[in-house]
Order: C-alpha cells, then structure tokens, then sequence
C-alpha cells in the first residue's frame, strides 16, 4: 500500500473530467483509502483545457498535485496527453490517454502541427514510464468517454489497490437508472 | 451521495466527500442561518448549486441571487438587521462592487449576524486580477476567517456564524478558489434541533443607524472595540493551532499555504531542522497572544502567506512593539506576491529560506512543446456569428471595448474584438472617454444582459446624459452564461421560480436611449448592415445582438429528449470545398478541424448541428444532412 499516490487528469472543458475524478476519489474511499482532490476548471465549459487533481493516500495535504509528480497523467484527448504528460508526469508515471483529438486554437488556425500519438510515446520515453492508448471505439458515445478511461484504469490496474468492484461502487455513488447500467456495462466488457 | 438535497438535511451525524463550496452549505443549515443571497461568480456558484438541490419547500433559510453583489449585501444586511442569522456569498471582486455599503457593515449593531462568504482567487483563475481581500477586512475592522480544505470551511462558517451573532456584527469567511473546490471526507455533525425565529431586531430608537458626521465616532470606536472582544474570544481562538515544538525555526502561515507546507514538508531532508507551524484560522485581528507566544519560542520565524505581505506587516510590528529578538522572514521579491501558494511554490520558497532542509531541486516538468488551449465561445454561440459579423463592418483602426461574460473571449484570435477590459459593466463609459479623442475612429463596445442588470446602468445614463458617440451592442444570451447559466433580471425567472421579466429594450428606452436596433446574431448579413448603418448616426446607439446561449439551449433539448437526442450535424462536402479555410480560420467554430492536406473536417464529437456557420462558406461546402443520433 503507498502512502501517497498522485493523479493529474487532463481534458477539455465539457468532456466530463470531473465525473472522472470524482469516481476516482470515491472508488479510492469505497477501497478505504484516504483521498482528496480539486477540480481547476477556471472558465469553466469554454473549451478550454481543464484539469482535476485526485491524490491518495495519507501523506497528501494539498488538493493539488505537483509538476512533474503524477504516477499517473490521465489526458482524454491526445493533445492535453502532451502537455499534461510534460507538465505533470513523474520519473516512471504512467500516461494513460483515450484517443479522440479536439483540435486547440493554434491547430486549426494552421499555426501549430496536431499532435501525434509519437508525440505522447515520446513523453512516456522521456519519462521512462509508459502510455497506455484508450481507443476512441471504447466508448459508445462521447459523453461515456471518461468511463471508457475509468474502465481503463481500473481493469488494468493503474492506481494500486483499485479495481473494477471499486469503480463500480463510486458509479452507483454516483448516478442511477438507465445511465449508471450504461456506465456499468463499460465496466464489465 | 445521489441526493445532495437530502444528504444536506440529514439529522444524524454522517460523513461525505464534498467541495468546500458544499460543505459550506451544510455549515448553513446546522448554523441556523434564515437568509441568504449573492451575485454568481467563480469560484462561488456551486454554493448556489448545493442550495439549489434542497427542496424549496425544506429548505431552512432563504435564498436570492441579487442583480449584484452591493444589492446582496445590502439584502443579507436588511435580513440580519431585522434579527435573523444572515449571509452573503460572491466572488473575489464582487468586493469591489460590493465595497460601498460593505465598509459600513462594522460600524452598525447587526442583532442577527452576518457572514459574509468570500471566493477570493489567488492565482487569477477565472478572475480579472488575483486581490487580496484582506485588505479590507483590515479596511473595515471586520473579523476574517480563513480555512484550508473543505472540512474547514464547514467548521470555520460555524465559528463565524457563532461569533456574528454574539458580537452582533458581520464576520467574513475568506475562501479562495482551491478551497471551494476542494474535495475530501469531511465529518458533519448531527443537525441540531430547530430554534424558534428570534425576535424582530431592529430598533432605530435604541441604537444608531445613520452614521452622519460626528455620530460616526462612538461607531467606529465600537467598531475596533468589538474587533477586539473576538480576538478574545474562546471562539476565535480555538482556530488557530500550533504543530510540532522545540525547533528553533518557525512558520507562521493560514489557508492552502499550509497544506502545501505540509506537502513540502515531506519531502525535507532526513536531519535538517523542520521548523514548527502556527495556522491561524483567524487571519484578522491578528491573534497577537498566540502570535507574540510562538515568535518568543523561536530564533526564525518565516511568515508564509499568499498574496500580500499583510500577516508580515503586522507580526514585524508586533515584534518591534514588544521588542521580541526573533529574526522574521518575510517576502523576499515581487515573485512571493504573485499566485497561489501551490506546494512547489512553497518549496521553492522555503528553499530560498533555508537551502538546507532539501536535497537538491524539486522535480521539473518537461518544457512545452505546444500553445496552451485558452478558452474559446462553445460550438453554434451566437457570439461567435456577432463578433464574425461586426468584424466585417468595421475598419483597422476602430476600437472595440470588451466587457465581462463570454463575449469577452471574442478578444481572443482570430476575432480580435473587445480590446480592454477593466470590470463588469465599465465598457460603455470607457468606450465614452475613449470616443472623445476619436478623430475618425468609430468606437463600440460590449455588454452582456446579465451585466447590463448588475452594473450597465450608470454607463449608459451617462452616454445618453453626456452625449457619447459611441454603439453599444448589447450581447443578449439569456442567461449568466460565464458562471453556470443562473437566471437573470431578464429571463422572466429567478431563483425561486418565475419572475418579473424585464426587458432590455424597454429598460433602454426607459433610459432615454433613443436609437436601438435589433437583431438574432445568427442573421450575420444583416447585423453586419446594421452595424454600417448605426456607426453612420450620430450619438449614442444601441444594438441589441440576440441568440439565446447555445450550451444551455442544447443541454435542456438532450435531456428533454434523452436517449432519442438527434442532431443535424454539418459536414463539409469534399466535391465543392475550395480550401479557403473561412470556416475554420475566420468564423473558427472548435468543431472543424483542420487534415494535413488542407482539407477541413466537422468533429461528430463536438458539432450541435445549429447551421450558424454555414452561410459564412462562399462555395456553400457546408452541408447538413438529416438528424442523426448522438
Ligand atoms: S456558454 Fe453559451 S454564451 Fe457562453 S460561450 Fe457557450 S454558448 Fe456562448
Ligand atoms: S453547425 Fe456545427 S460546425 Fe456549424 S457552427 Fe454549429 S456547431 Fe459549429
């Protein structure tokens, strides 16, 4: 069991990084973990990046997580991946990423080149952790992205003592009806 | 927790991970309080949206979102003066609209209580500078209360609630951003039982409430009398704590700093001094005994806090009053004024402090390789086809005045519109002062409905009263669209259900504003005349550029239709596109994305189907084809 284990989540505001969070916090609670975070949504919904910070563990204090400090960067786009991924993952991190692009400003304006799926390899080399892919086909539907990331991290294991029971502890938690069963399926398969 | 309403107003003790923001609101109800209103602004708005999950018929206290923050006050103020236990929640710079009536606040005997709630926003996060607002805690000899986490908050509102109402005051409770977002389990205690409503309160005979020239004396001297009695207060001082004893270093520090001091601290050199900590929780008056007694116990006492160098002005002349030795380490540049005290922050500065208690530097992050993503106007805004379509009407060297809402992201490329922005409501007298040293220049400025409400007004008297050359155009949405989409004066609704719908245009009228044109922004060609027609007249003319907030409108159609939710997407047809990039580089919907081999796509991801760009394709490109599911 660590005592201090460090999530930096990165997406673009509407992509639901806050659901994401939250089910990490509660799944951590419902595996007895202590655990904290904090939604940094600024301009909240615009479109622009947005970040939510999840830690656990009982040598966390601040809500917020450190540059450079992440065991785990979850982006759920490939070019907050990147910069997430420089910013915040630590020696050894993991960086796990869903694969669906919303291009930034700079891109579509033709001022910048989009970002490659090598260009996250390369920060998970620089880094010597790894990337783990979550492909855009994993979920049904855009707003089910971050449970496709959710599934992701606890099936294989990316946060230490988390699994799928936990996960689906913190969703039922969370929502009911016919969107939690939705949620829940994409815990099973 | 599925029912934050119910969970609120549970009666037994229970544990729950919450926002400090909602924790706050369950700190409401255990403290008694009856009224409480605000003015939307981040980081504060889930304050409301807590509230809003109780049922109106439970809930015990009532709520308003006021036309602004002043109104707010002066509305908890009015509720607090008639007896009852009152509050008041807005934004950082909400203060300064607010300031006028709040500075009056400790001068006058409040029988019920007040707290007033602050977000402050160290580190400017969606705020237009990062002020300290404990400058005028100072300013107005009123008590403030600073937590950390969510778990403070809830316990410190209480304090400040029990504080308010025995010294008959207002007491502020200073949250700023990463408190009211911060997540953990806090432990709520049962819910006491309901107390009978206490008594009307105000009595004009007995005491003074119109403080005129020398009657304002024996109330100011009341005033620091009082701030006074709470630094004795049990109660106050019971949220001050020390940690650790015997180092002969110290840290004096309050709110998140702490937190990060702690983060920091875990990572100190096995052997080197760690200094003890004193975190007030009462960050004014200055606990000078608590202060004074932990300065004497220590060689070197760093004072770490946010912002301002205000706790260090005081202890440094505390300590030279009582001609303490201890060495006091305050700021050492213009670095440890600015942004939050994140816990690199603090180690950076700590190592400045005392290089010894680290191995080395802390970890660095890869450099950037990309432009961040700024904010940006949601898919189908009609801002986006207002700013696309005023542009076209304007010259170079026109000036355009931004002011505050989601319009103000059209400064950003490639818009380019609304160049300076000071507060809510300041674009019409700016653009007044701007308009007198035209020479040739047209000069037009911004305004949202809901800032028009809060604080438009007076700039638009003043434009009709003065005769400005200068067109407003009045960006109408329909709603507080920035901070979470709140109902404003001019939705026919307000928090508590329907309500007088006033109308802008009339309200203009009623101004004596005598040119206003109208138009759905989504109508581009002809807002783009109007513009050319108005700029031509002479005086002050409005126009009021209407398209309901799309972000809105979109999620109550989905969840009205739910999992039958259809949409006609856009798409860009191959055979007739001709690569000149107007929709994706000049009208810049986030939808379409540029292919390397310049062809441009619609995302399915992001596309609400609305249509508003494809009038902007000169070769008609842009296609819609029949409601798809998403
Ligand atoms: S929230 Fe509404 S008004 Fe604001 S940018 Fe989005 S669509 Fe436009
Ligand atoms: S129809 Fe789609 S691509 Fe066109 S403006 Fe609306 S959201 Fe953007």
């Amino acid at each position: 069991m660590t005592d201090r284990f460090d999530i930096y989540i990165a997406g673009v505001g509407g992509q639901g990084i806050g659901l994401l969070s939250e089910a990490l916090i509660r799944a951590a609670d419902a595996a007895g973990l202590p655990a904290r975070g904090c939604d940094t949504h600024g301009l909240a919904q615009r479109g622009g990046s947005v970040a939510s910070h999840v830690r656990i563990g009982s040598r966390c204090h601040s809500a917020l997580v450190s540059e450079a400090s992440a065991d785990l960067v979850v982006a759920l786009e490939i070019h907050e991946a990147v910069s997430a991924g420089r910013a915040y993952l630590k020696e050894g991190g993991t960086l796990v990423w869903f694969d669906a692009s919303w291009q930034p400003l700079a891109v579509r304006l033709g001022e910048e080149g989009p970002a490659a799926a090598s260009d996250v390899a390369e920060v998970a080399a620089l880094r010597r952790g790894r990337a783990v892919r979550v492909p855009a086909d994993s979920a049904p539907d855009p707003r089910m992205q971050n449970t496709a990331v959710l599934s992701a991290i606890c099936r294989q294991g990316l946060v230490p003592g988390l699994g799928p029971e936990h996960a689906r502890a913190a969703l039922s938690d969370l929502m009911a009806g016919p969107a939690l069963e939705a949620n829940l399926r994409l815990l099973e398969d | 927790m599925k029912d934050l309403g119910q969970t609120l107003l549970r009666e037994e003790a229970f544990s729950e991970i919450v926002i400090g923001n909602t924790a706050v609101v369950r700190a409401l109800v255990e403290a008694g309080v009856r009224s409480v209103s605000a003015y939307p602004g981040s980081p504060t708005p889930e304050i409301a949206d807590a509230i809003a999950a109780i049922p109106a018929e439970k809930r015990p206290f009532r709520f308003e979102f006021s036309t602004n923050e002043k109104v707010a006050t002066e509305v908890a103020f009015g509720s607090a003066l008639a007896g009852r236990l009152s509050a008041v929640f807005f934004k950082s710079v909400g203060l300064n609209v607010a300031a006028d009536s709040f500075v009056q606040l400790p001068l006058l005997d409040i029988p019920g209580g007040l707290v007033v709630i602050l977000g402050d926003d160290p580190g400017a996060n969606s705020s237009q500078n990062e002020q300290d607002n404990r400058h005028y805690a100072r300013m107005s000899y009123m008590p403030l209360l600073e937590p950390s986490g969510a778990r403070e908050a809830y316990g410190m509102f209480k304090t400040a609630a029990r504080l308010a109402a025995r010294h008959r005051t207002a007491v502020i409770l200073r949250l700023t951003t990463h408190v009211c977002h911060a997540k953990e389990k806090v432990d709520f205690a049962a819910r006491p039982p309901a107390v009978p409503n206490p008594a009307w309160g105000f009595d004009p005979a007995r005491e003074n409430y119109v403080p005129l020239a020398s009657s304002v004396f024996p109330l100011k001297r009341r005033a620091l009398e009082r701030l006074a009695a709470v630094e004795e207060d049990p109660d106050a001082r019971g949220v001050n704590v020390v940690e650790g004893t015997g180092s002969r270093r110290g840290v004096i520090t309050a709110g998140t700093a702490w937190l990060s001091l702690r983060d920091a601290l875990e990572e100190s050199r096995p052997g080197s001094v760690r200094p003890d900590i004193l975190k007030l929780g009462l960050v004014h008056p200055l606990p000078r005994q608590a202060v004074q007694d932990f300065l004497a116990a220590h060689e070197e006492v760093k004072i770490l806090e946010e912002l301002d160098p205000v706790l260090e002005t005081e202890i440094k002349a505390l300590a030279y009053d009582e001609g303490l030795p201890t060495r006091i380490l305050g700021k050492r540049d213009v670095e440890e004024r600015m942004g939050e005290y994140v816990p690199a922050k603090v180690r950076d500065i700590l190592t400045g402090t005392w290089p010894d208690l680290f191995d080395g530097p802390r970890p660095a992050p890869l450099p950037a390789v990309a432009a961040p993503r700024p904010p940006q106007m949601c898919p189908g805004c009609g801002h986006r086809s207002a700013f696309y379509a005023i542009k076209q009407a304007l010259s170079p060297g026109d000036v355009t005045v931004a002011d505050i809402g989601c319009h103000t992201l059209g400064y950003l490329p490639p818009y380019r519109m609304g160049g300076v922005l000071l507060s809510m409501g300041h674009s019409t007298s700016t653009a007044s002062g701007l308009s007198i040293f035209r020479e040739g220049r047209r000069v037009v400025c911004f305004l949202g409905d809901s800032t028009f409400f809060h604080a438009g007004l007076p700039g638009i008297v003043n434009a009709v009263y003065n005769g400005h050359e200068v067109l407003l155009v009045v960006m109408e949405n329909g709603t507080t669209a920035m901070t979470g989409h709140q109902d404003h004066p001019g939705t026919g609704k307000s928090f508590n259900g329907p309500a007088p719908k006033l109308s802008v245009r009339a309200a203009l009228e009623g101004l004596g504003v005598g040119n206003i044109r109208e138009v759905d922004t989504y109508r581009q060609t002809e807002l783009t005349s109007m513009v050319r027609e108005a700029l031509a007249e002479p005086g002050f003319k409005v126009i009021i550029a209407r398209h309901p907030c799309m972000l809105k409108l979109t999620r109550e159609a989905r969840r009205r239709a739910g999992a039958g939710w259809k949409v006609r997407q856009v798409r860009v047809d191959p055979d007739t596109c001709v690569k000149n990039h107007e929709c994706i580089e000049r009208f810049a919907c986030p939808s379409f994305q540029a292919r390397e081999d310049g062809a441009v796509e619609v995302s399915r991801d992001l596309c609400i189907g609305d249509g508003s760009c494809r009038q902007t394709c000169p070769a008609g490109a842009l296609v819609q084809d029949k409601e798809e599911g998403r």
